[in-house]
């Protein structure tokens, strides 16, 4: 039987190859986050507020709600043909099929923010080379632990009626910590602040990432269980 | 991953391939199984007939390790079988009506994905065999979406005994196939017998399942209300299973 990790990477490399070729969630979750940009863009008031205390908030609430539009698709390509059943029967461990399930969102969820930041940049008109190094930081560790979360309760969500209306209920009373912290480090970064004033949401981070990477590794196997 | 040893009293006897005991689940308030037993030696082949919710498709869940029972054990090859007990599943082959592929990939690279989740330490051999088994060897290439329902059937059960599996459940296999499709099913699950591989499978069709088994049960309302092997011909058996289900 597969081990752990080997079972992962050969579920992620499908899910990711699944992607690939239809582009689906990935198309859609860029023209999501174009359109918010733009939306935003246009509806602030540079006056009323200035840019750099608005752009936080605005680059964090586009990577959450594109990321959400990916993490759907996570579990619920398993729903057709049931093949979740295929993979509950084969030998490998449901910490595999979790960690698995992870890595490939992870992928797609960078994947977006890669392409989303030099959007966000040009709306907004953000010098993002400056602070660009700890900004990858911060975005590294936010979308880890937002991926964690995001996909146990995708898990949980697929077999739910409204699987695509559950998955932001679930999941976003667990995200605001990681989503506060990084709208809080985003914010000092942009303002040029001291690394002092940003250590403790960084540590927030960190342990939240820590926390719910061992938690939904534990709740995964019972989740799957009917 | 605990397995216990079952005391059979008689050195003598193998223990069973595939033995069932008192088997009980329900949801909710609905008891879907209410006790069922029976066991199966290697190249034995059940079928259980039954009319809607009479509990098939929860009885072949259990015995995939897919569903947990209430009450009972499922014993393989004389160890009982625990939740979570991965070399179990590796002694499970399943198939049922839908076919637990992708359609956005290929048929071979279906199969090798399922051959790397196996650990097969010969997934594209094992996969080149098993598509050609089921006469796909010249489709490997193509995507699942391009397929006919009963093309997608075989490549299902090429899915199903990729692995090798001493057990193969089968949740209505006919279902939506052809007829040149359905006598590439029969001739496959032949030859399953003559593999001296146990199988359960369960249908609605009496014809189907009478000519592929060894043993018969009629299952009405969570239980067995006949078990036993294959014994008169099929018109005295359907006799039997209307009198059984009237009014079920």
């Amino acid at each position: 039987m597969p081990s752990t990790l080997a079972a992962a990477w050969t579920i992620a490399s499908k899910d990711l190859l699944l992607e690939f070729r239809s582009r689906t969630a990935f198309l859609a979750s860029l023209v999501f986050t174009a359109l918010v940009l733009a939306i935003f863009n246009f509806a602030r008031d540079p006056t009323a507020v200035s840019t750099t205390d608005m752009a936080p908030g605005i680059l964090w609430i586009t990577f959450t709600f594109a990321g959400l539009l990916g993490l759907n698709r996570a579990f619920a390509l398993e729903r057709e043909n049931r093949t979740l059943d295929g993979l509950l029967l084969s030998p490998a461990s449901r910490t595999g099929l979790y960690l698995g399930k992870a890595l490939a969102n992870l992928v797609f969820v960078a994947s977006i923010e890669a392409v989303a930041l030099p959007l966000f940049a040009l709306f907004f008109n953000m010098p993002l080379l400056r602070v660009l190094v700890p900004l990858a930081a911060v975005i590294a560790l936010a979308t880890v632990g937002f991926v964690a979360v995001g996909t146990l309760m995708s898990a949980i969500a697929v077999n739910t009626r409204f699987a695509e209306l559950m998955l932001p209920v679930l999941m976003l009373p667990f995200l605001m910590p990681p989503i506060t912290s990084a709208v809080q480090v985003t914010a000092r970064l942009f303002g040029g602040r001291p690394f002092s004033e940003v250590a403790a949401w960084l540590k927030l981070l960190v342990g939240y990432d820590v926390v719910f990477i061992v938690l939904c590794i534990l709740i995964f196997e019972h989740i799957l269980d009917e | 991953m605990t397995a216990a040893r079952v005391e059979t009293g008689d050195r003598a006897t193998p223990a069973p391939a595939l033995e069932v005991r008192g088997l009980t689940r329900s949801f909710g308030r609905v008891r879907a199984l209410r006790g069922v037993d029976f066991a199966l030696a290697s190249g034995e082949a059940l079928a259980v007939f039954g009319p809607n919710g009479a509990g098939k498709t929860t009885l072949l869940r259990i015995l995939a390790g897919l569903l947990g029972a209430d009450r009972g054990e499922v014993v393989v090859g004389g160890e009982k079988l625990a939740r979570g007990d991965v070399r179990h599943r590796r002694r499970i082959g399943m198939i049922s009506h839908h076919s637990l592929l992708y359609d956005g990939l290929t048929a071979r690279e279906n199969l090798e994905f399922y051959g790397r989740l196996y650990g097969l330490p010969d997934g594209p051999a094992a996969t080149r065999r098993a598509l050609d088994a089921v006469g796909l060897g010249d489709r490997a290439a193509s995507p699942v979406a391009t397929f006919s329902r009963g093309m997608v059937q075989r490549l299902a059960i090429a899915r199903a005994l990729l692995h090798d599996p001493e057990i193969v459940l089968l949740d209505e296999p006919f279902t939506g196939l052809d007829q040149q499709a359905a006598a590439t099913l029969r001739d496959l699950l032949g030859r399953l017998r003559l593999e001296r591989r146990t199988v359960v499978l369960v249908t609605h069709n009496l014809d189907e399942g009478l000519e592929l088994s060894t043993h018969v049960a009629i299952l009405v309302g969570g239980r067995f209300v006949e078990c036993g092997p294959k014994t008169g011909d099929t018109a005295a058996y359907r006799a039997r299973y209307a009198q059984a289900t009237a009014g079920a």
